[in-house]
C-alpha cells in the first residue's frame, strides 16, 4: 500500500494526499480500550450532555493518530516522522467524517521537510491544526 | 511566571518528575491500537513485512506511546479548577518502537501558567513525558498541554 517517497519528489506547497476517516461511537470505544483513556465524554452520552457537550466527542489523541496516519501513509516505509505537533481547536463527533490534510511548507537546507497539517470537516471547519517535520531518503 | 490564580504549591512543583515506569511493548497491544485507529499499514501487524524493512518486529504507530503507562506526579500537583480539556500534544521521535521493546516512561511538570479566555481564567499545565528503551536510547518525548478551568453554573 505504501509507495516509497523521496526527497526529490517534494516541492514547496505540494499537497499531502488527503486521508478520510469515518469515526463511529464503536471506534471511540475501541480507542478508549486500546489507549486506556476512559474519560466518559468519549462514550457515555448522558455524561457528555451533562458536561455541556452536544454528545460524545472524539478523543483528541485519536485525532492526533489520524494526522499521524496522514503523514505515515504519505512518506511510506522509508520516510521518518521526526516531529508531530497538534492543537485541538474544535470538537469532532462520531458519525461526522473528517479529512486529514496537509501541505509542504518549507524544505530546509539540511533536507528536513516542514509540513502544515490539519483535520477538516466537510464544511471546511478546521477542528485540529498542527505541524510536522519529516525526513526522506534521497534517490542519489 | 507568577499569578494570583495559581497555587504556590503548583508553581513550586515545576521541574518535578514522576518515578520511572517500565512497560513491555506487546505485539497484540500494537495490533489492537492500529485496529482502533483504523490504520491498516502492515508495518503494525505483519511481522515478516516489518522485518524485511529491518525492524526487530512490528512497529508501534507514532501515537501508540499514548497508551503506555506513566507513574502519576504527586497528588498535590493539580489545578484548583475541576474541569480539564486536552489542548494538544507535541511529539518528537528519535528511534522506532517495536514489539518486544521495554519502554521506561518518566513525566516531568514542565510549566504552569494562566490565561483569561472564553472559559474564564484557565490554568495551563505542560507536562513532558520521555520514553526510553531497553538500550537506554531516548525513543520519543511527548509534551502535552492540559487546559483546566472552572465550569460556569448555567
Amino acid at each position: 500500500m505504501n509507495q516509497n517517497l523521496y526527497l526529490e519528489d517534494i516541492s514547496n506547497g505540494m499537497e499531502i494526499p488527503t486521508v478520510k476517516k469515518d469515526p463511529t461511537t464503536q471506534q471511540l470505544v475501541k480507542y478508549a480500550g486500546a489507549s486506556g483513556d476512559f474519560y466518559q465524554i468519549h462514550y457515555d452520552m448522558d455524561y457528555a450532555k451533562n458536561n455541556g457537550l452536544p454528545g460524545v466527542i472524539l478523543h483528541g489523541a485519536l485525532k492526533n493518530a489520524f494526522l499521524a496516519q496522514l503523514l505515515t501513509d504519505w512518506i511510506g516505509p522509508l520516510g521518518k516522522l521526526n516531529k508531530l505537533e497538534v492543537q485541538y481547536r474544535g470538537m469532532d463527533l462520531p458519525g461526522v467524517p473528517v479529512y486529514a490534510k496537509g501541505n509542504v511548507k518549507e524544505i530546509s537546507s539540511d533536507g528536513t521537510i516542514n509540513c502544515e497539517i490539519w483535520l477538516e470537516k466537510e464544511d471546511g471547519e478546521k477542528t485540529t491544526v498542527g505541524k510536522a517535520i519529516i525526513t526522506l531518503p534521497s534517490k542519489n | 511566571m507568577t499569578s494570583e490564580n495559581i497555587p504556590q504549591d503548583l508553581i513550586n512543583a515545576i521541574g518535578i518528575e514522576s518515578s520511572p515506569l517500565e512497560n513491555d511493548i506487546e505485539k497484540g497491544a500494537i495490533r489492537r491500537f492500529a485496529e482502533a485507529i483504523e490504520d491498516s499499514n502492515p508495518i503494525y501487524t505483519d511481522e515478516s513485512y516489518a522485518k524485511k524493512l529491518n525492524y526487530r518486529s512490528v512497529v508501534a504507530p507514532p501515537t501508540f506511546l499514548r497508551s503506555v503507562l506513566t507513574n502519576p506526579l504527586p497528588d498535590n500537583i493539580k489545578s484548583p479548577y475541576s474541569a480539564v480539556v486536552d489542548g494538544g500534544s507535541v511529539w518528537e521521535y528519535f528511534e522506532p518502537v517495536c514489539a518486544g521493546d521495554i519502554i521506561t516512561t518518566k513525566t516531568k511538570l514542565q510549566d504552569v501558567f494562566d490565561r483569561d479566555g472564553r472559559l474564564g481564567n484557565m490554568i495551563f499545565i505542560i507536562r513532558v513525558t520521555s520514553y526510553t528503551n531497553q538500550n537506554s536510547e531516548l525513543v520519543a518525548t511527548q509534551t502535552t498541554t492540559s487546559i483546566t478551568y472552572e465550569p460556569k453554573e448555567n
